[in-house]
Parts: structure tokens; C-alpha cells; sequence
């Protein structure tokens, strides 16, 4: 190659590198920010989420470019490593949210919403719980409530049982199980845990209903603060009260094969077919969507009505576990500022509140935005919760709560292992996992 | 719609190719300048510079952090020393991953392989070969992922009197008129189904290389072996097995490898759960969900101890394969 060719070669090579550097990217001109927005919810739930942000949307311009992923965790942390964390995300629990507050990840918001509109408008509670090291970093855009035994009103009259009083103790629970499957020879419970690599959740929920209810609010909040052991008498007390209904294939449908291997969102099927294979079924209030997503034709009321679960120890009547979605900041921008603080407003949390499946924690959004009756019960039934205790699996840090979660698919899976497991969870306690 | 994308695109196409070219003109410019005597010593490490840099960047830098999270504490702030593969190797969980690892490397090694003979010597004799080859191979057009959400189907679970609808049970209750099998909760069974799925993907793979092996003995050898009156099972256990036996090695180890870091069919189809564990999976369990990152790079180094022998019996044989060329 002679040089003056040489010089030609480049001189192109020059000008197509210049050209490309001409043409790289302008900065948008619609002036709509686009805000990057991770959270778990799919399907009707992400749907909601977008109605209700639809407004906002409207009225600033910006934009929500949403994610939805079943291993939120996971997406988190790795987009936080690499330095590319989304602008906001529905956080897994406070657990996991006051981990990423400690290592500086999350932004405070205690300027971002309206500090008073915050503490007039939601329970103490509720902002205690987003607040670590006396900074807000996480607020609450919906609540359920954990715990509410779900029925079929037209099977359950024919099953022998009368739900129009709901039984008040678990003795009468057990009785009213007891009568169904004696009446029916069925199965009164339909369970189901399977929720990919967060397996086990619907179980734990249950030996959270048992333990608050056995050993009482002061007890389960030192539980949730990670201060009681996971080996006391009354934990095992509990998981072995979980373990009387799920580990006894006479009272739950399909025995453990189907519990293990059966996702939550469709466990409850066998109770509206036709002859129905289960009577009871145990989850938040949010399942109803999941009801009406299989089975369309279903109603509130008529097909499928609940009550909360009934009280164990008279001194602590009226104790109810709660959970709710919290939402954090990870990027400090006025649009991520704006959507946060629209999203504690009433204004928004009514849009899904009235889209059905969520109940607000903002106490400005009164009974009347519940469009149906059942709502409008659980809603009554959070505003009633004498103490609301929030969910003590999700206030644990993760290691903790996958084992967890973890502990209880082993457990259905061999009940014998059971204090093998309680003191594999408390070794992780104490560790400091 | 948002067409940020464009110019990138260009960027990539255009900027790519220059950015190659200039390097090459670039380095020629460097090298014709420098002393004579240089030239030719200087020569292979400026082609092989970008080479290297990728490499040092994307594999040995990450392979001695990853030796270094290793011996830290969970969060990554305090010396541990080994501590940590002292607390993963007295776990009994880990215990049983690595259990699995070993089911995965016998079974999933060990069917691919004979599943990929017996069809690949099968296909050899029959007129419609390119067709039933061509089927066989298909399941390697899929992911990982996508052949454990499809095989979650087939392995479901209904109770008994139930309609399963779970394509084994399916077949299973109504033919042989059996109990309905929970394959992936049951621990007899569990690992066992995981690894057909990924058994299922890699035969036709295998197959299709084995059988490429096998045109390549020379007809001559067999027929002279029947006109000496072996039996055909003779033939193939004395002849066409031990010339296939270099394909058979290739294979083998990169299945080997394989069920090393088994992993998306796990976490698909049990998530680890149901003493399904194994170690790539536990590592990203315990990086993701514990968000620790010190027993997840003690795992990460157990795994890395393990490959290395395959990595040293892989060169090895390239390098006696080299020397009879």
C-alpha cells in the first residue's frame, strides 16, 4: 500500500467517523421525562398501576416506562451493582428496603412528599414503617389485608356449615372443618405454595396468623425486630397448628403433592368447580382478582365471600396481620419527586381502590371508593385491626425471609424436620445473616 | 415511537468497522517504524493486544476478584479468611447440591451420550434419516428456560380423580391406570425428571455429531469385520465404538461442563426447592436473595476447583491431537 493510498483510507475512515458522531443521539424533544419503574405486579395489577398513574402521566408530560418481574430482588440488586438502578421500584418488603436504605441506595423522600398530607392522612403505622433511621425512604401505595379465609357461600350451606355468623375462635373454625368433611367426606382446605423462587409465602402467612394470635402483638412485633427466637415453644406451637391442617391429607386437598407443587394464584380453583374438591381457603384480600381472572363469571358475595381469621387467645381479640406495596426512590429527579408524591395522594390511591383488589392505607380514601361490598369489609377490617401488626416476614432481611419461606416447603414436605428447620432459621437470626 | 435507537445503531455499524480498521492501519503505522530486528517480535503481541485486554477484562480480572470476595465477609468489608467455604461446606443444603451436581454428572453425561449413540447408529439405517434426524435435533433450537417452562407442563400435578393436566400424569393415570407422580416435589424422582428435560434438549445435539463421526469410518472396516463373522453387536462394541471414542470424549466433557453449571432448568422448574438444588443455582441464591456476596463467591470458586480438571483433560487432548498432526 503506497502512502498517498494510505492517506485516502484514512481520510474516509476519518470523515465516516465524524459523520456517525454527527448523527449520535439528540437529547428527546418531547420533553417528557421517561421514569424507569420496576415492580412485581403483572397482569390486572399492572394494569391497575398504570390506570393509576395515568393522570399523572396526563398532566406532567412524563412518562412510566414499567417493568414487571417476579424476582424483583434479584433485578434490584443487580441493577443497583451496576450502577443502573430504575427511577423507582415496588420494593419487596421493609426488610429489603431498610437493607438498601443502610447501604445509601434509596433517596429520602421526607422532601419529595408532603411531610404533614403524610402523617394526617395514613396510620402512624404506616409511615413508621417506610422510615429508617429517621428518614422516609419507602411510602405505601395499597395495603392487604394477610390472613382472610375466603368460602363459597352457595357450597358451604350445602357442606353443613353456616358462615353468617363467622366463627369468632379457631376452636370454632376447627369445628365448622371438621363438620365439612365429615358431611361431605372432602377435603375442607384447598392450599396451594408453589410461587417460583419465592415458594413457601402462603404458608408463612399462616404461621403468622397462628403466632400473632397465640402469643400475642408483643411477642410478634419482637419477632418481626428479629428478637425472638425461632426455636421458642410458641413458634413451633404455631408452624405445628399450620402443620395440623396442611400436613393431614383428610383436610387438605391433594395432600402436600398438591400443596408443594400448586402456585398460589390457582390453588383455590378446586372450590369453585363443580362438585367443588375444597371449601376454605386462606390468603390476602388480594386474591379475589385471581378468583375472578379464572373463573369470570364469579361475584362478590353470591361466589365467594370471607371473614378474617378468628381469634386463638381471648386477651388478643382483634389482632390482624396487614401487609401493603411499598415504593422507594433509587434516582433523585423532579419527575421521580412528582410521581412519588402523586402516588401517596388520595386522588391516586383511589384509582386502583376503585379498580378493585387493593385496599388504601390512606385514611382520606373513605368507604365509600370501595365499589364492592367485600372490599369495603376489608377495608373496615383494617380501619377495625386492633393492633394492625404488619407482615413480620417481610420486615425480616432476605437471607432470613427465603428461609423462610423456604423452611415451610420443607416442611410440608417432611413434617419431622420440623425442629431441624426452626433451628436452622434461628442459627440464621443469631448469625446476623 | 422513540427512534433514540437509530443513531446507535449506525454508530455500531459504521463506528465498529472503522474503529478495526483504524487499529490494523494503525498498528502496521507503529510497526514499519519501528527497528528491523523488532518487527517480527513486536508483531503478534499488537495483534493479539485487544485480544488480551478483553480477556485479562472479562475473565481474569473477574476470576481473582471473585477469589478475593471470596475470603470476605458477607457485606464485603471484613478479611474472613476461608471461613466461608468452611460454613458452605457444612451446610446441608449445599451438601445436597452438590449431591445433585454429581446426579447431573453421571446422568445427564452419561444419557446424553447413549441416548445420542443408539440414535445416532439408528438413523445410520433407515431411508428417512435426514427427517428423524432433523426432529431429534430440534429441542437445541430452544432455550434452557423455554424447555423448563414446557417440561413444568408436561411433569404437572393434579390430586388423584382429578383431570391431570400434566401430559406424563395424563398418560400415566389413563393407560397404566396408575396413581398420578408429583415428578418434580417427590425426591425420588425430582432430580431425575429436571435432567431428562436437559437430556432432552442435548441428545439430538450429540446425535447429529456422533453420526457425523460414524460416516467417517470407513465402510471397509465393518464389512471386513461380518465377512469374518462378528455378530453386529460385536461390530459395533469392538469396531464402531472405540473409533467413535475421540468424538465421545469431545462431548462428553462439554457436557461435563454442562451439568457443572446446570442451572436455568432448576430454576425454572423447582427454583431449587425440593432438594433440587444445585451449586450454580445456590449461588445465585445466595448472591441474589441473601445478598451474600461471600459464600456466593466461595460457591462460585468450589465450581471453578471442579471445571479445572476437565479444562487440564480437554487441553491435554488437544495438545496429543496437535502432535499426531
Amino acid at each position: 500500500m503506497d502512502s498517498s493510498r494510505l492517506g485516502r483510507v484514512f481520510s474516509v475512515a476519518i470523515l465516516v467517523a465524524l459523520l456517525t458522531a454527527a448523527c449520535g443521539p439528540t437529547s428527546s424533544s418531547s420533553g417528557g421525562k421517561h421514569l424507569d419503574v420496576i415492580a412485581t405486579w403483572s397482569g390486572d395489577e399492572q394494569k391497575s398501576f398504570l390506570a393509576m398513574v395515568k393522570p399523572w402521566e396526563d398532566q406532567t408530560g412524563n412518562k412510566v416506562d414499567f417493568e414487571s418481574s417476579r424476582d424483583v430482588n434479584a433485578l434490584l440488586t443487580t441493577r443497583i451493582q451496576a450502577g443502573n438502578p430504575p427511577d423507582l421500584a415496588g420494593l419487596p418488603g421493609p426488610g429489603q428496603m431498610a437493607q438498601f436504605a443502610k447501604a445509601g441506595k434509596l433517596v429520602s423522600l421526607d422532601s419529595a412528599v408532603d411531610m404533614n398530607a403524610m402523617n394526617s392522612q395514613y396510620g402512624q403505622n404506616w409511615v413508621k414503617l417506610g422510615t429508617v433511621n429517621g428518614k422516609l425512604v419507602g411510602i405505601f401505595i395499597k395495603a392487604s389485608i394477610k390472613g382472610l379465609i375466603y368460602y363459597d357461600p352457595k357450597t358451604i350451606t350445602a357442606a353443613g356449615v353456616d358462615f353468617s355468623s363467622p366463627p369468632k375462635t379457631w376452636d370454632d373454625m376447627v369445628a365448622a372443618y371438621t363438620t365439612i368433611r365429615q358431611k361431605t367426606n372432602k377435603t375442607p382446605w384447598c392450599i396451594g405454595v408453589e410461587s417460583g423462587a419465592a415458594s413457601g409465602w402462603p404458608g408463612t402467612d399462616w404461621v403468622k396468623d397462628f403466632f400473632l394470635r397465640q402469643a400475642g402483638p408483643t411477642k410478634y412485633e419482637a419477632w418481626g425486630a428479629g428478637q425472638e427466637p425461632w426455636n421458642s415453644p410458641e413458634m413451633k406451637t404455631a408452624w405445628q397448628s399450620f402443620g395440623a391442617v396442611v400436613n393431614n391429607p383428610n383436610l387438605t386437598y391433594g395432600g402436600k403433592n398438591y400443596v408443594l407443587s400448586t402456585n398460589f394464584g390457582t390453588a383455590f380453583d378446586p372450590m369453585f368447580q363443580n362438585p367443588p374438591g375444597c371449601y376454605l381457603h386462606h390468603q390476602a384480600s388480594f386474591i379475589t382478582s385471581f378468583f375472578t381472572h379464572d373463573f369470570p363469571s364469579l361475584q362478590p358475595n353470591t361466589d365467594f365471600n370471607f371473614f378474617g381469621f378468628p381469634d386463638i387467645n381471648s386477651q388478643y381479640t382483634g389482632a390482624q396481620v396487614v401487609a401493603g406495596d411499598l415504593f422507594g426512590m433509587f434516582k433523585d429527579s423532579a419527575a421521580a419527586r412528582s410521581l412519588i408524591k402523586y402516588l401517596t395522594t388520595p386522588d391516586a390511591q383511589k384509582i386502583w381502590v376503585k379498580r378493585g383488589g387493593a385496599i388504601s392505607p390512606n385514611k382520606q380514601v373513605t368507604l365509600d371508593n370501595y365499589t364492592d361490598d367485600q372490599s369495603k369489609k376489608a377495608a373496615q377490617l383494617l380501619l377495625a385491626a386492633n393492633p394492625p401488626e404488619f407482615d413480620a416476614g417481610d420486615l425480616q432481611d432476605n437471607a432470613l425471609q427465603t428461609a423462610f419461606f423456604g423452611g415451610i416447603v420443607q416442611y410440608i414436605q417432611n413434617p419431622s424436620q420440623l425442629d431441624s428447620i426452626l433451628n436452622h432459621l434461628e442459627q440464621l437470626r443469631t448469625s446476623g445473616a | 415511537m422513540n427512534l433514540d435507537w437509530i443513531p446507535y445503531l449506525i454508530g455500531a455499524v459504521v463506528g465498529v468497522p472503522v474503529v478495526l480498521v483504524l487499529y490494523i492501519l494503525g498498528t502496521d503505522w507503529v510497526i514499519r517504524r519501528l527497528p528491523d530486528d523488532l518487527q517480527p517480535r513486536a508483531r503478534p503481541w499488537l495483534w493479539v493486544g485487544p485480544a488480551l485486554i478483553l480477556v485479562t477484562g472479562f475473565l481474569i480480572y473477574p476470576t481473582i476478584a471473585t477469589a478475593w470476595i471470596s475470603l470476605l465477609s458477607k457485606d464485603g468489608t471484613r478479611f474472613v479468611g476461608l471461613s466461608n467455604f468452611a460454613q458452605v461446606l457444612s451446610d446441608n443444603s449445599v451438601l445436597i447440591a452438590i449431591r445433585n451436581n454429581i446426579y447431573w454428572l453421571v446422568f445427564y453425561t452419561g444419557l446424553v451420550l447413549v441416548f445420542g449413540v443408539i440414535l445416532a447408529v439408528m438413523a445410520d439405517r433407515v431411508p428417512y434419516e435426514g427427517p428423524v434426524k432433523s426432529l431429534i435435533f430440534m429441542p437445541m433450537a430452544i432455550s434452557f428456560v423455554a424447555a423448563g417452562v414446557i417440561w413444568r407442563f408436561m411433569f404437572s400435578f393434579q390430586p388423584p380423580g382429578a383431570p391431570q393436566t400434566g401430559t406424563l400424569n395424563a398418560v400415566w393415570t389413563s393407560i397404566f391406570q396408575q396413581q398420578p407422580i408429583a415428578w418434580l416435589i417427590d425426591h425420588r424422582i425430582n432430580n431425575f425428571a429436571l435432567i431428562f428435560a436437559a437430556v432432552w434438549i442435548w441428545t439430538g445435539f450429540a446425535m447429529v455429531i456422533i453420526s457425523a463421526a460414524l460416516k467417517g469410518i470407513p465402510p471397509e472396516l465393518t464389512e471386513a469385520a461380518r465377512v469374518d463373522g462378528a455378530t453386529e453387536l460385536q461390530v459395533f462394541f469392538r469396531i464402531t465404538v472405540p473409533l467413535l471414542a475421540p468424538t465421545l470424549t469431545v462431548i462428553g466433557t462439554t457436557l461435563v461442563i454442562f451439568a457443572l453449571k446446570a442451572f436455568d432448568i432448576v430454576y425454572v422448574m423447582t427454583g431449587g426447592l425440593y432438594d433440587t438444588d444445585v451449586m450454580a443455582r445456590r449461588m445465585y441464591g445466595e448472591m441474589f436473595n441473601n445478598l451474600n456476596f461471600g459464600t456466593s463467591a466461595a460457591i462460585a470458586m468450589i465450581l471453578l476447583l471442579a471445571v479445572i480438571p476437565v479444562l487440564v483433560f480437554n487441553l491435554r487432548r488437544f495438545q496429543v491431537q496437535e502432535a499426531i498432526r
